[in-house]
């Protein structure tokens, strides 16, 4: 089972609807127990870093959500749950994320050329910069959908893959069983439901 | 490297596809379900719902095929058609909808933009603006384009913007249904004031109409359009592939 954790921050919708569509046993839920017997967990958001941060914390989901990382259970952070996952973020602020990842989260204003429109919208091509199974299904180049104005930094450590926007900006991270995306997998069409098969199911089962 | 968008318009009333469109392998061809599907299939890479139903029964239908829609199609879906309130919003938004265009709801009420702004953020609240020259001057047109507001409109969508609009989609009544190609000069001149995504709207007739476009003006950032797709004349596909051939960034 599939758990979405619902904490309030976004519209669920359309991640319900992709899982159940790939097949997937889906469910949204806010409830501890239900997210720690799931299998895998997905951290959805969009919206502002520090609000997210403050609900995670406040329904004491954050704890959960590194003490699962911690005992290896799959997790994948989505456009601003993948920014959570991070230690930092400069969001209009400073701001603690969960630290399950390393690196900050920083605005990408300043970082590329004025000519660059922000936030970054629309269908960007995939780098690959080291291997991961969450590629499995999906090949270097493939175009997934993104909208964001914040992006991770710092993050050698977990990128996988990246993509060009007037910089190289992070898209993918991955360290052991802890996942993010910056995009958006439910609205990447075709390739975002196979990043997304690819984290839900075992190899073996597809 | 970001792609150029190309985005279909469906036009839904009652729950219905207006223009009649005739394509192999589309056994209902007035469902949006299956057209947004097989638009979708055939490299779309957003789709806009607009709403044109007066009724409270034909807007029921309408949230009924949004959902339909968000449970079948995994592209970014952006809705407009009736949206005056916050509560406009939300409906569309709950059914599965990523960006809610307003139009003549935000020329009633400035404050809408900035209200869902900040509610939604504002990659979810996309200004559309029917523009048309009036003694030389570019005017905004309200309800479908039928009523000048006297608004000049480039300072109407320069202060959309300022208000929280995170992007604009821009339909030039002088060359809408002309088929001769999109307004270039109107546009020229909003991407000189905005600085987030301009989507070109109204007058394409043909391949070379697209690629005219974003030769011309690199700042614009997706095209739009409604019956050329629809009545097939213009294929996703080869639109798409015309555009690499010219260099132009496409996701083929």
């Amino acid at each position: 089972m599939v758990a979405i954790i619902d904490y309030g921050v976004g519209n669920l919708f359309s991640l319900r609807c992709s899982l159940e569509k790939l097949g997937a046993d889906v469910v949204v839920t806010g409830d501890r127990k239900i997210i720690a017997n799931a299998d895998r967990v997905i951290l959805p958001g969009v919206g502002a870093f520090r609000d997210a941060r403050q609900k995670l914390r406040d329904t004491g989901l954050d704890t959960l959500v590194c003490d699962l990382a911690a005992k290896g259970k799959p997790i994948l952070g989505i456009c601003l749950g993948m920014q959570l996952l991070f230690e930092k973020s400069y969001e209009f602020g400073e701001y603690d994320g969960l630290g399950l990842l390393k690196g900050s989260v920083r605005p990408l204003r300043g970082v590329i050329p004025a000519d660059y429109k922000i936030p970054q919208i629309g269908w960007n091509a995939l780098r690959f910069r080291k291997e991961s199974d969450l590629f499995r299904y999906i090949k270097n180049g493939d175009y997934v959908y993104f909208v964001h104005s914040f992006y991770a930094a710092d993050c050698d450590d977990s990128l996988i893959a990246d993509c060009e926007y007037g910089a190289d900006v992070t898209a993918v991270v991955q360290k052991g069983n802890v996942y993010g995306c910056q995009f958006h997998q439910e609205k990447s069409g075709d390739v975002g439901l196979a990043i997304l098969r690819a984290f839900c199911f075992e190899e073996a089962a597809v | 490297m970001i792609t150029k968008r190309i985005i279909p318009c469906l036009d839904v009333k009652n729950g219905r596809v207006v223009k009649g469109v005739n394509f192999e392998g589309l056994s209902d061809v007035s469902s949006p379900v299956e057209l947004a599907k097989y638009y979708s299939a055939c490299g779309a890479d957003e789709l806009v719902f607009y709403d044109i139903t007066a009724s409270a029964e034909g807007r029921r239908l309408f949230s009924d095929i949004l959902t339909e829609t968000a449970k079948e199609v995994f592209i970014p879906l952006t809705v407009g058609g009736g949206i005056n309130t916050l509560d406009d919003f939300d409906r569309v938004l709950k059914c599965g909808a990523d960006k809610v265009s307003v139009n003549s709801g935000a020329i009633k009420n400035p404050q809408l933009i900035e209200d869902a702004a900040k509610r939604y953020g504002s990659q979810c609240v996309v200004l559309s603006a029917d523009v048309k020259r009036v003694d030389g001057v570019f005017r905004v047109f309200a309800k479908g384009g039928r009523e000048n507001t006297g608004m000049e409109a480039i300072e109407w969508i320069r202060s959309g913007v300022q208000r929280g609009a995170g992007e604009i989609v821009l339909n030039s009544i002088d060359t809408d249904g002309v088929k001769g190609g999109f307004d270039l000069e109107m546009l020229a001149r909003v991407c000189e004031v905005v600085d987030v995504p301009v989507i070109a709207s109204g007058g394409a007739g043909c391949i070379d109409d697209f690629i005219t476009l974003f030769q011309t003006l690199p700042q614009v950032d997706a095209g739009l359009a409604a019956s050329i797709f629809h009545f097939g004349e213009v294929k996703i596909r080869d639109l798409k592939q015309a555009m690499a051939a010219h260099g132009i960034p496409a996701r083929l």
